[in-house]
């Protein structure tokens, strides 16, 4: 049986069916009830902590054309590759700032994002870095286990919509067309040893209920099959970003909660990510909630954090590498998305401490693994 | 007079308190210091994948600063670790790194439901104990389990209430009688203890000591909490030194009949 079948059963579990129920619309003493369970069930597997890491992009080149995405193939924009040096430069900023988990993110461009190029970054940083995880290109299991052998320990991998006939619709050319090749990628990376897997659809492409429930289905799926991996899910809402596209189904704000006190209720011990896309008002208000990881201070673009890459910058115009212009001068490779809390780490810190819950930036040492 | 209360005893090394706890799920360090010098506590674990473990002092890794070594054994835990082998890793590591070669062994692999792996916490108490460290492992509720490990040299067993986080108390009790019956060891229950009274509860029932983390470290104000357990664990101990007296099926009349009868 194909894997999509194995995931999507018509037959729903018990679970699933909660899920659904808990997401169906409620009135504002409903929400707040829900929000109270919520609050409590996190307290109690996560304590009053929050975990901290940064994205540092590597790069922006990318093959695929994916309609949301900044750094789809066909948008013309400054593009780079950050040599290793140039990493480990960014890298050693955010550790400066306190990081201890980075999470490495590129496009998919197998010239410049080779297996042999992530893995080099990989082992930079390993020294330096306690935890390191990667949100790239999906791979075959034995990539995958060259890049856990390098030192890496976590690996992210949306889905972006489950939803078959909008992702084909928003995938127009390149490897990421495949749907199922993307869909069986956590398994794939589990089977290559890497210990917390990170999955998540991208809120905004899809009507959110379903995929919300797909995607409840997924992680069910996972937690059976991949039973020694952490995971943590990812509800990111589409940002303003090159090339400008519109959410078709915009999560509110009030639906975006209902759906984290969802997942949490359902999926007690699993990690939520809240990144930087939302705003501060709306991450302020739903720390208490259900969130245990978040992102600060975070930059999209690859060199964003130091100016790293600045001198190999190029213009890409459908695919094809130009010269950049006059008016490029001075400008930085550009981001994937805006980010909407532009507070640094330090101030997220303060925040969290008046909010009374610890910033937790070490929670894990490389030293488990035989290295 | 009443006759001062047993002491706890585990690796030959005493402990007036009966009351462990966990450092994890604070809301910040300080917090954690107070809930621990309320507690009375005298054996701290702190999960090595939280401290800095180079010797760098790394200032946003410092749980450590915050547990004074004088006044509490720190048990370094192995948490973080899938198998035997990475357990052995952690523990020697924190020797390396000049913590207590006392070890709190914990392997679950499985982070839904944090159970232990009993084969590979067999194994790794194995070559723990042979390496000369004092070894203290968390396992599930399993008698057999207790006795494989006692015979391997652990120093306790710490099987759990119920699943870690769940606060749902003694679930396992009928199970946690027959490890307390049988073990030649300290029987420290650990894990899923929400409240003061099922504390109390395994102390009465006989365990030798207690380890508490969530239900402290998440109240509202810990160090009260932290009080609230040790007095329960106290009072626990104290009724089981005494020992209880039967559960009846029917009331029992407290008058004097009885003695009346027999002199009559």
């Amino acid at each position: 049986m194909p894997l999509s079948d194995t995931i999507f059963s018509p037959r729903k579990s018990a679970l699933l069916r909660r899920f659904s129920a808990l997401l169906e619309p409620k009135d504002d003493r409903q929400l707040a009830a829900l929000a109270r369970e919520s609050a409590a069930t996190t307290r109690r597997h996560f304590g009053k902590t929050i975990r901290l890491f940064a994205p540092l992009y590597l790069s922006n080149e990318c093959i695929n054309n994916c309609a949301y995405c900044g750094f789809s193939r066909d948008n013309a924009i400054l593009r780079v590759t950050l040599e290793i040096a140039s990493v480990v430069a960014e890298a050693r900023h955010l550790a400066a700032e306190g990081f201890r988990n980075i999470l490495l993110v590129a496009g998919e461009h197998p010239k410049f994002v080779s297996n042999g190029y992530l893995a080099d970054c990989v082992r930079a940083l390993v020294a330096e870095i306690p935890s390191l995880a990667l949100e790239v290109a999906p791979m075959e299991t034995p990539d995958y286990a060259a890049l856990v052998a390098a030192g890496a320990e976590g690996l992210i991998v949306y889905q972006e919509t489950y939803d078959r006939e909008v992702y084909a619709e928003m995938h127009t050319a390149g490897p990421k067309k495949d749907f199922d090749w993307r869909l069986a990628c956590p398994e794939r990376a589990y089977a290559g040893g890497f210990r917390r897997i990170g999955i998540g659809a991208l809120f905004g492409l899809a009507e959110w209920r379903a995929e919300a429930v797909a995607l409840a289905a997924h992680l069910e799926h996972l937690l059976r099959v991949c039973w020694r991996a952490q995971f943590t899910v990812s509800v990111p809402r589409l940002r303003p970003c090159a090339g400008e596209f519109a959410p078709r189904h915009p999560l509110e704000d009030r639906d975006f909660i209902q759906l984290i006190c969802a997942l949490r209720l359902c999926f007690p011990q699993v990690g939520i990510v809240l990144s930087t896309r939302e705003p501060a008002a709306l991450r302020d208000a739903l720390l208490p909630l259900g969130i245990t990881m978040m992102s600060a201070g975070s930059h999209t673009e690859p060199g964003g954090y130091t100016g790293q890459g600045r001198a190999d910058l190029h213009r890409t115009v459908r695919g094809k590498a130009l010269a950049p212009a006059d008016s490029d001068a001075g400008a930085g490779a550009t981001g994937q998305f805006e980010i909407a809390d532009e507070r640094s780490a330090a101030e997220i810190a303060t925040l969290l401490h008046t909010r009374g819950f610890e910033a937790v930036w070490k929670d894990w040492d490389r030293a488990i693994l035989a290295t | 007079m009443p006759s001062p209360a047993a002491l706890l005893t585990i690796a030959g090394r005493e402990f007036r308190s009966r009351l462990l706890l966990g450092t994890g799920k604070f809301s910040s360090n300080a917090t954690m210091a107070g809930a621990l010098d309320a507690s009375g506590c005298e054996i701290v674990t702190v999960a090595l994948r939280r401290a800095d473990l180079s010797g760098k002092g790394d200032p946003f890794a410092n749980i450590l600063d915050f547990i004074d070594p004088k006044k509490y054994l720190l048990l370094p835990n192995t948490s973080g670790a899938m198998n035997a082998e990475e357990a052995v890793r952690l523990a020697r590591l924190a020797a390396a790194a000049g913590l207590p070669q006392w070890v709190k062994l914990e392997i679950h692999p499985d982070p839904r439901y944090l159970l232990p792996d009993p084969i590979e916490t067999l194994k790794a108490a194995e070559i723990l104990v042979r390496e000369g460290f004092t070894v203290l492992p968390y396992i599930n509720a399993d008698p057999v389990l207790a006795k494989r490990l006692q015979d391997v040299g652990t120093a306790t067993v710490m099987p759990l209430g119920s699943p870690i986080g769940s606060n749902r108390g003694l679930e396992t009790r009928a199970q946690l009688a027959i490890i307390i019956e049988q073990a030649t060891v300290p029987v420290v229950v650990d894990a899923g203890i929400g409240a003061p009274s099922q504390a109390a509860e395994a102390l009465e029932m006989g365990a030798d000591a207690v380890l508490v983390n969530t239900a402290i470290a998440i109240a509202s104000d810990p160090a009260r909490m932290a009080r609230a357990f040790k007095t329960a664990v106290e009072a626990g101990r104290e009724a089981f030194e005494i020992g209880l007296a039967d559960r009846l099926d029917a009331a029992s009349a407290t008058s004097p009949l009885a003695a009346f009868l027999q002199t009559a």
